[in-house]
C-alpha cells in the first residue's frame, strides 16, 4: 500500500466510510466559494475607504503620499528619497502603469528595469490591490512585477491606483478570479500572491521591536488618483 | 526530535531556578496577552470569527480525505508535486531525495514546526546538505543547537548578551572587538550574514500555515519576510506541512487569518502573508522551477474520530502558551519536545505516545484560560483531563498519587466523614500554626513547602463557616 492510500484509508476507516466520490456539497464549496463573515470595517466605500487604508497602513509604520496624477510620481519619489537621505538609484517594475512615466522630470533619479539583485537599495513596484481593512497591499507575481522586487531592496516604494483599493480581502479574491479565470490553464492563482502590511519587522531579541529584519525596513506607499 | 518529556519534573525544576529565563517569561506573559486583548477589542466581530474559524476546521476534519484529494489534484494541475508521508522517516527521506536530485549544497529554511518535529536539520546535515534557518530567532537557536522554546518566538529564553556571545563565537570572520550591545546591531549582523545565504541557496524549505484545497496553494505567514526570500530565490521550493493544515477555500483561509495574528502577537495582520501556487509560470522572470509539498501524517490520523480530534484544529498561534500559568513558570524547553504549553501537553502524548509524555497532561492547573482565548476554541482543559483518565486507566499514574486519590475519593463520597476529618485537620493546623501563621515544612506536603510556605488555617473549614453564618442569618431574620 502506498503512503497515500494508507493515509486516506486510515481517515476513511476512522470516519466509517469506504473510498467514494467527493460529495456534492464539498464540490460546490470549492467551485463556488462563498465569503464568511466580513468585518464591518471591510465593507467601507468611497473616501472613507481610502482614508481608512491610509490610517491602517500608517498604524503599522508604512508611510504614504497621495498624488493626483501618475506624472507626479518621479517628483514624489525623488522628494521621499531626499527627505530620508536615501540613494536615488531605483529598480522599477515594467508594469504598464509606470511605462508612460517621464523619469527625466526628476533628473536626480537613476532608473533601471533590470532584474533586482541583492545590492539594490530601492525598489518600485505596482500593487494589484490595497485592502482598507488593515492597510494591506496585495502584489501578484508576473513578468512585470517579479516578487523579488518587493523583498530584496531595503526601501520598498509601492505604487497603487486609488481605484484598486478595496474594503476586504474577499474583494481581492474576486478580482483575482475575474482576472485569471478565462486564460489560465494552471488555475486562478498566479505563482505568488503577497499580502504586505507594513515594513518587515522582528521582536525575536528580548521582544524588542525592530523594523527591517529580512524584507524592507521602509515601506512607502504612493496612492495615485 | 528526541524527547525529554519523561523528565518534565526535573526540567521544570531547573527552569524555575533559571533567573534569565524567568525574566524573559515575565516579559512575555505581560506583553502578548495585553496586545491580543487590544486587537480583539478593536474588532467587534472577533468572537463571531472565532466561531466560524472553528466550524471551518471541524468541517475539514470530518471530510479530510476528500479535501486532501482535491488539494493534491490542484497542486498537480498547477505543475507541483505532492509527496504523502506516513511518518518522520518518510518525510526526511523525501526531502533529502529532492535536495540530492537538485544537487543541493545548502537549503535555506523558514521556520517550520513540522521541520522541528521531523528533526530535518540534523538529518540533512548528516547527509551532506547544509540547512540554514532564516527566521532570526530560529537562526540564533540553530547556532546554539537548541530547540525552540515558543512556537512564534523561538529564542524567547535568551538575553541579548547571550545572542551577542553566540554571534561572536560563530561569525568568526568578523572583527572580534565589534560592538554588539544593541538588538539593532545583532539584527544588522544576522541580516548581512543571511542575505548571502539566501542568494546562494539551492533549495528553499518552508512550512505552511495553511494549505488551500480550492487552489492547491500553501499559505506562509511571517513578520520578517524570511519565508519570501526562502522560496523566492532558489530553483526548488519544498513545503513541509502536516495534513490537518487544509482549509477549503481562499475565503476560508481569510477567516482563519483574521484570528491568527490577532491571537498570536496582537497584530491585525502579520506583515507578510503569502500564497504560493505551483512552480514559476513560463513567462515569469523569477520564482522556483520546482514546487513540492511534503504532506505529513506522523500520528495525526490516529486522532481522527477520537476525543482528541479537536486538537487538529490548532493553527499554532501560541496564544495558549502566552496565557498559561504553567508555561509562564517553566517555559517551553521543560516540556521536552517540539511543542509546549497547553497545546503541547495535549498534542505531544498524541504524537509520541503516553509512555514518553505521561507527565505533560498533569502540567496544568486546568484554570481554563487557554480555552477562553484559543482562536479555534479547542477545549484544551477537557482534553488534558481525557489524557489523565487514559493515564490512570493504563496504570501510568504513580502509586503514591493512586493511593492518595483513592483515599480522597473514599472520603469525598462520605460527606459527614469528610467534613469531620477536615474539621479536625483544620483545627489542629490552626493551633500549631498560630505563632507564625504559616508552615515552613509539613509532613505529606514536602513538595509544596519546598518553594513556598503553607498558610495556616485561620479558623474553621469553609463548611463550618458557612453553617455558622447561615445560623446567624436565620437568627437575625427571626
Amino acid at each position: 500500500m502506498t503512503a497515500r492510500d494508507d493515509i486516506l484509508d486510515k481517515i476513511r476507516r476512522a470516519h466509517g466510510r469506504g473510498s467514494m466520490n467527493t460529495p456534492e456539497n464539498i464540490r460546490d464549496r470549492l467551485q463556488s466559494p462563498k465569503a464568511n463573515i466580513i468585518p464591518n470595517r471591510g465593507k467601507i466605500s468611497g473616501d472613507d475607504k481610502i482614508k481608512q487604508f491610509i490610517d491602517e497602513a500608517e498604524r503599522v509604520e508604512a508611510t504614504t503620499k497621495s498624488i493626483s496624477d501618475i506624472n507626479a510620481l518621479p517628483d514624489a519619489i525623488a522628494t521621499y528619497l531626499k527627505e530620508n537621505n536615501l540613494p536615488a538609484a531605483l529598480k522599477i517594475s515594467t508594469d504598464p502603469l509606470l511605462s508612460g512615466v517621464d523619469w527625466k522630470k526628476a533628473p536626480v533619479l537613476t532608473v533601471s528595469t533590470e532584474p533586482v539583485d541583492g545590492a539594490d537599495e530601492v525598489g518600485v513596484s505596482v500593487a494589484f490591490s490595497g485592502v482598507a481593512e488593515t492597510g494591506t497591499l496585495v502584489f501578484v507575481s508576473s513578468p512585470e512585477n517579479p516578487t523579488r522586487l518587493n523583498f530584496y531592496p531595503i526601501t520598498h516604494i509601492a505604487v497603487i491606483r486609488v481605484d484598486d483599493i478595496t474594503g476586504a480581502y474577499e474583494d481581492v479574491w474576486q478580482k483575482i478570479r475575474q482576472t485569471n479565470n478565462a486564460h489560465n490553464a494552471t488555475g486562478i492563482m498566479p505563482r505568488t500572491v503577497n499580502f504586505i502590511t507594513g515594513p518587515s519587522r522582528t521582536a525575536d531579541i528580548e521582544q524588542t521591536l525592530l523594523l527591517g529584519a529580512h524584507g524592507p525596513q521602509r515601506l512607502h506607499i504612493i496612492l495615485v488618483g | 526530535m528526541q524527547s525529554t518529556s519523561k523528565q518534565f519534573p526535573e526540567n521544570a525544576h531547573e527552569a524555575l531556578q533559571d533567573e534569565g529565563l524567568q525574566q524573559a517569561l515575565q516579559k512575555l506573559s505581560t506583553g502578548f496577552p495585553l496586545k491580543r486583548l487590544q486587537a480583539a477589542k478593536r474588532l467587534p466581530e472577533f468572537e463571531a470569527l472565532r466561531d466560524q474559524a472553528r466550524n471551518i476546521k471541524n468541517h475539514v476534519l470530518e471530510n479530510l480525505d476528500y479535501y486532501l484529494e482535491q488539494f493534491e489534484d490542484k497542486v498537480t494541475k498547477s505543475g507541483g508535486h505532492v509527496h504523502w508521508c506516513r511518518n518522520s522517516d518518510e518525510a526526511r527521506q523525501t526531502i533529502l531525495d529532492i535536495c540530492q536530485k537538485a544537487n543541493a549544497k545548502t537549503v535555506t529554511k523558514s521556520k517550520s514546526m513540522i521541520g522541528e518535529e521531523i528533526a530535518i536539520n540534523d538529518f540533512l546535515e548528516t547527509n551532506g546538505v547544509t540547512p540554514i534557518e532564516t527566521d532570526l530567532g530560529e537562526y540564533i537557536i540553530q547556532l546554539r543547537h537548541e530547540p525552540p522554546s515558543h512556537i512564534i518566538a523561538p529564542a524567547i529564553h535568551l538575553s541579548k548578551q547571550q545572542v551577542a556571545e553566540t554571534f561572536l563565537k560563530q561569525h568568526v570572520n568578523l572583527d572580534p572587538d565589534r560592538d554588539l550591545d544593541q538588538p539593532r546591531q545583532l539584527l544588522e549582523e544576522a541580516r548581512e550574514q543571511l542575505r548571502q545565504k539566501f542568494l546562494q541557496a539551492d533549495v528553499g524549505l518552508t512550512g505552511a500555515n495553511m494549505l488551500v484545497a480550492e487552489t492547491g496553494s500553501n499559505v506562509l505567514v511571517t513578520n520578517e519576510g524570511n519565508a519570501d526570500l526562502t522560496y523566492g530565490v532558489p530553483k526548488v521550493h519544498i513545503v513541509v506541512a502536516s495534513l490537518e493544515k487544509i482549509v477549503p477555500t481562499l475565503e476560508d483561509a481569510t477567516t482563519v487569518l483574521r484570528v491568527l495574528a490577532r491571537s498570536a502577537t496582537g497584530q491585525e495582520m502579520s506583515v507578510y502573508t503569502t500564497f504560493c501556487t505551483g512552480p514559476k509560470r513560463p513567462e515569469d522572470t523569477d520564482g522556483p522551477e520546482q514546487y513540492h509539498v511534503v504532506l505529513l501524517d506522523n500520528g495525526r490520523t490516529d486522532l481522527i474520530a477520537t476525543e482528541f480530534q479537536e486538537m487538529l484544529r490548532c493553527i499554532r498561534c501560541g496564544a495558549c502558551l502566552n496565557h498559561c500559568p504553567v508555561y509562564k513558570a517553566v517555559g517551553g524547553h521543560a516540556y521536552g519536545w517540539v511543542y509546549s504549553g497547553p497545546m503541547g501537553a495535549v498534542l505531544i502524548p498524541g504524537l509520541i505516545g503516553m509512555d514518553e509524555a505521561s507527565h505533560l497532561p498533569n502540567a496544568s492547573t486546568l484554570c481554563g484560560r487557554c480555552e477562553s482565548i484559543c482562536p479555534m476554541r479547542i477545549p484544551l482543559p477537557k482534553m488534558l483531563r481525557d489524557w489523565r483518565t487514559r493515564n490512570y486507566q493504563q496504570g501510568k499514574t504513580g502509586i503514591k498519587s493512586r493511593y492518595a486519590m483513592a483515599a480522597w475519593a473514599f472520603m469525598a463520597k462520605r460527606p459527614k466523614l469528610y467534613h469531620g476529618v477536615m474539621g479536625i485537620i483544620s483545627s489542629v493546623l490552626s493551633k500549631l500554626g498560630k505563632k507564625y501563621g504559616r508552615f515552613k515544612s509539613l509532613p505529606a506536603a514536602g513538595a509544596w513547602c519546598e518553594s513556598r510556605d503553607l498558610p495556616a488555617p485561620q479558623g474553621g473549614t469553609f463548611i463550618q463557616q458557612w453553617q455558622t453564618r447561615r445560623k446567624q442569618d436565620r437568627e437575625q431574620s427571626l
